[in-house]
């Protein structure tokens, strides 16, 4: 068995491998993590070709910046207006204070509608939820409409991208398993054929469909109405053919008005994809005749992590996932390696909120290079937050302890200059006595990399000798 | 309701100081009136759809009728084309709408930055209807045509109609490989009529 | 002008050269510098491992050895922005001049010193390696990322000095991998980050990979030296002060 196998079934079988460890394995097939690596880049540069035809590209981040700041700062007041005027367009509002709360309101609006056929399209709050492994317990199948979403489900993993659910996989990997789902050719690995065969697979999902799942990207307070994107239609496919709608959303999802929506559209998918739009911007006021349309509102933490400052700018976060594609921890490690829902820069400062405990590494799987940071539309200092979630973690003792002793050793040694020169100077001349204690296995920098040559003088050496006369005076 | 209170009460209770909103985006003229048409049939072409420009619904109405002659399932939502579909209603069904093989609908304006065309529930008669169509016309009138989405979102009354949708090109999906494919779940082709002068 | 040179704990241990560069640029410029004997190091390992309340010493350290001068300046762009970010002292005004007055060497020249040309000559083809610190931190170039003019405050220093052929790799300003306690807990990622860089620089046929930070410079080093490349790699100041006797002798 391969590493990546392994991998995979860490990632399945829900065992959390720290992100170190699954990056390691993630990077045991360098050929793949190359191929992973151009494939993210190249929706990189996709988007700064788009982004680059918008002269005023870095106004509409800070507009849209600030329209979400504006947002959170009267974040009750938003959502008692969008429930108010939802409630009015004949919208039924369901309020969930967790994951929990969320699947069971949906259980139950299930059950009540006596359904057994559910489409859901790309929700990453569902996911967040660990929806579909809930309501498989209680003998529902959800079926995932995104392609993407579909392929992963089939292969029992969760998406790698919130975007782009099956990025980790390779045509060939697409091509095994749907023949073992949905008899296609074998070998055949031609994604137009493959995606061919999921239509006609999904449509008749669609057509048999009871009840439909769908996620928000944008609720609009004045107007109590919602807009889901998507390129392949499944959204709206799945939410026409149902005599139920379930619309699922964080509180942060809420923006004040439908003038704002001009901005954030033309952010989204620039952002996302380098696509001028999305091919589907559907906007939801009422339900059709003889439709039922619920809004499940869902806080899971949000609020909480509202009262952190350092942190509470996360919540402008609009899923477009451009920080994944242009960290180059993330297109090197894979979205299995974060063990979240959420991955990338993004998600390692979202998930902490979450769960410290299970999600220390995330913070620290990152170099704070700072690309995150200028490729967001909504200007979130991912890079800052990410420090300061190391403090939080360290604080709370989240962080390995040997780790913790190591770093009071240093600080001690850094903080006394005589102390400091002695262990230089010691340092140096053990690499070049017995270069053998520093360059074994047990140096994780000497694993791949050669030590730099230790000088027999230090600059301070060298400086106090250059100016022994005119020191001493 | 016990969920609401606690979160809007948690909400109420962690919310920073309350930060103004910013002004209304200020329109710079990023595209020049006379290169609207330009930009709208070039963007969309990027993404896969095709435009047809034309002085009057001549054109469409042949093009209507071509369709009609092949026996297949053509939906027509449009007055101004001739007869509408009567089997196309508002409370019609995924299975009866699923043997669509072309529907023709108007749209209400088009956005020559990205090559959407906005579209009320009123035009499409079933929501489901541009969507579940293996092809799809759409008819927009060039007079409509606006420069980017805040122009686009000032035109339009977004909760007028129950539903309304932006659609920018046909299905599409990059899932496998980043590979483009057009046709994902809803229409494998989008033609986008540009109707020059005439009100829909 | 009475500049104090910072000399971060590992160019002070393991590159020697540089910071001798470094002073000698400043000197050949006019300024009257000094060199603190009390120094080590501005804290950043501790506060990037989550751990900023233990560089509370270094703080401490820093401000003892820095108080008194017009500017402060540092052949590193990365120490140069914890400084800036993170310094804390008692004495809030000591720190606040600190975090005003510090820079990294690039910078002071284009921007305080407002160099035009430079007597150096360099007649090799170098890479250049954008530091993420320097550059989206202490903005020494513009990003990629970002919709704006270009400038490079490296490159135009670089394009002073004769003989010199620059280049640029692919991917003009991705991370190398070093990201300081990084390169060691996430030892996979580090090391594959730093080859990408590297293959995308040799693609070019040069002979040196400079940048404005040693960190970076260390670990692209380590790389290389270990597949056993021709390339070399060679901090900014070397090459902007390389009309002058260079140390690399004892470096090699």
């Amino acid at each position: 068995m391969s590493d990546l196998d392994q991998n995979h079934i860490n990632t399945m079988t829900k065992k959390a491998v720290a992100h170190a460890a699954a990056a390691e394995a993630f990077i045991g097939d360098e050929e793949r993590t190359d191929w992973h690596d151009e494939t993210l880049w190249f929706v990189r540069h996709k988007r700064d070709l788009a982004v680059n035809q918008l002269p005023e590209w870095e106004q509409l981040r800070e507009q849209a910046s600030r329209i979400k700041d504006h947002t959170l700062s009267n974040l009750d007041k938003y959502l008692m207006e969008f429930e108010k005027n939802a409630l009015t367009n004949g919208v039924q509002v369901h309020w969930a204070v967790d994951a929990q709360a969320h699947n069971d309101i949906i259980l139950d609006l299930i059950k009540k509608n006596g359904v057994d056929r559910v489409v859901k399209s790309k929700s990453m709050l569902t996911e967040e939820c660990h929806l579909n492994p809930f309501l498989l317990k209680q003998g529902v199948e959800v079926v995932d409409t995104d392609l993407g979403e579909r392929i992963v489900q089939f292969r029992d993993e969760p998406p790698s991208h919130i975007v782009l659910p099956a990025i980790h996989l390779k045509k060939q990997d697409v091509s095994e398993t749907f023949h073992q789902h949905l008899g296609t050719e074998k070998g055949n690995n031609d994604p137009q054929y493959l995606t061919e065969a999921a239509r006609q697979h999904l449509r008749n999902k669609f057509v048999e469909s009871q009840l439909a799942i769908t996620g928000v990207n944008f609720a609009v307070a004045e107007t109590g109405g919602f807009v889901v994107c998507t390129n392949e239609g499944n959204a709206d496919m799945g939410a026409h053919a149902a005599a139920v709608h379930i619309a699922c959303m964080g509180i942060e999802k809420i923006i004040p008005k439908a003038e704002h929506l001009g901005v954030f559209l033309r952010l989204l998918a620039r952002s996302a994809t380098g696509q001028p739009v999305t091919t589907y911007s559907s906007h939801f006021h009422r339900p059709r005749a003889g439709q039922q349309m619920h809004i499940v509102i869902v806080d899971n933490g949000r609020t909480r992590q509202l009262g952190r400052p350092d942190f509470r700018n996360s919540l402008k976060c609009i899923r477009c996932a451009a920080c994944f594609n242009t960290c180059p921890v993330y297109r090197r490690s894979g979205g299995h390696s974060y063990h979240t829902a959420v991955a990338g820069p993004i998600g390692a400062i979202l998930n902490p909120n979450l769960d410290m405990k299970a999600n220390a590494d995330l913070p620290f799987a990152s170099t704070l290079c700072g690309s995150c940071t200028n490729v967001c539309p909504v200007k979130i200092d991912i890079h800052q937050q990410l420090w300061k979630w190391r403090q939080v973690l360290a604080e709370e003792g989240f962080v390995d302890p040997s780790k913790k002793i190591g770093m009071k050793g240093m600080a001690f040694v850094l903080a006394h200059p005589d102390l400091y020169r002695f262990a230089g100077k010691m340092g140096r001349w053990v690499m070049r006595a017995v270069p053998g204690l520093v360059n074994n296995k047990l140096n994780l920098w000497f694993k791949q990399r050669d030590m730099p040559a230790a000088p027999k003088q230090s600059f301070r050496d060298w400086y106090l000798d250059k100016n022994k006369h005119s020191l001493k005076k | 309701m016990p969920g609401r209170e606690t979160i809007l009460n948690a909400a109420r209770k962690n919310k920073p100081a309350f930060i103004e909103a910013p002004p209304a985006w200020a329109e710079g003229a990023s595209i020049a009136p006379e290169q609207l048409t330009q930009k709208f049939i070039k963007t969309l072409e990027s993404i896969g759809g095709k435009v047809i420009q034309c002085n009057d619904y001549d054109p469409i109405r042949a093009k209507l009728q071509e369709q009609l002659a092949t026996g297949r399932f053509i939906a027509n939502t449009i007055q101004g084309l001739g007869a509408t579909s009567t089997e196309v209603q508002t409370n019609s069904n995924a299975q009866s709408l699923e043997p669509v093989e072309m529907a023709f609908i108007a749209g209400t304006l088009a956005v020559a930055e990205n090559g959407a065309v906005w579209v009320y529930e009123s035009q499409l008669l079933n929501r489901l209807l541009p969507f579940i169509c293996q092809h799809l016309v759409l008819v927009v009138s060039r007079e409509t045509l606006v420069s980017t989405m805040h122009a686009a979102y000032r035109k339009l009354d977004i909760a007028a109609e129950g539903y309304g949708v932006f659609i920018a090109g046909p299905s599409k999906t990059a899932d496998i490989e980043q590979s483009l494919v057009i046709g994902a779940h809803g229409a494998r082709s989008l033609l986008v009529y540009l109707v020059g002068g005439t009100e829909i | 002008m009475k500049v104090g040179l910072f000399v971060p704990c590992y160019i002070d241990q393991f590159y020697p050269s540089v910071a001798i560069a470094t002073l000698q640029l400043l000197e050949k410029f006019g300024c009257e510098v000094v060199f603190p004997l009390g120094q080590t190091c501005c804290g950043q390992p501790m506060a990037n491992s989550g751990f900023a309340n233990l560089a509370t010493g270094c703080d401490n350290n820093f401000v003892k050895n820095f108080v008194g001068v017009d500017f402060i300046v540092s052949p590193s762009g990365s120490c140069v922005l914890h400084v800036k970010e993170h310094l804390k002292h008692p004495d809030k005004e000591k720190a606040q001049f600190i975090r005003e007055h510090i820079y990294e060497l690039t910078e002071f020249l284009i921007d305080v010193l407002q160099v035009e040309t430079l007597p150096a000559t360099f007649p090799h083809k170098v890479g250049l390696h954008v530091s993420c610190h320097g550059q989206r931190g202490l903005n020494l170039s513009s990003m990629s990322e970002l919709v704006a003019p270009e400038f490079s405050k490296p490159e135009k220093l670089l394009s002073m000095v004769a003989g010199l052929e620059l280049t640029k790799p692919k991917r003009v300003d991705e991370c190398c991998g070093f990201g300081g306690t990084f390169c060691v807990f996430e030892e996979a990622v580090s090391v594959k980050m730093g080859k990408d860089r590297i293959i995308e620089h040799e693609a070019n046929e040069i002979e040196y990979i400079t940048g404005a930070d040693t960190s970076c410079l260390m670990h692209l080093e380590g790389i290389l030296k270990r597949k056993g490349s021709m390339v070399q790699t060679i901090h900014i100041a070397e090459i902007l002060n390389s009309d002058l006797v260079p140390f690399k002798a004892e470096r090699s």
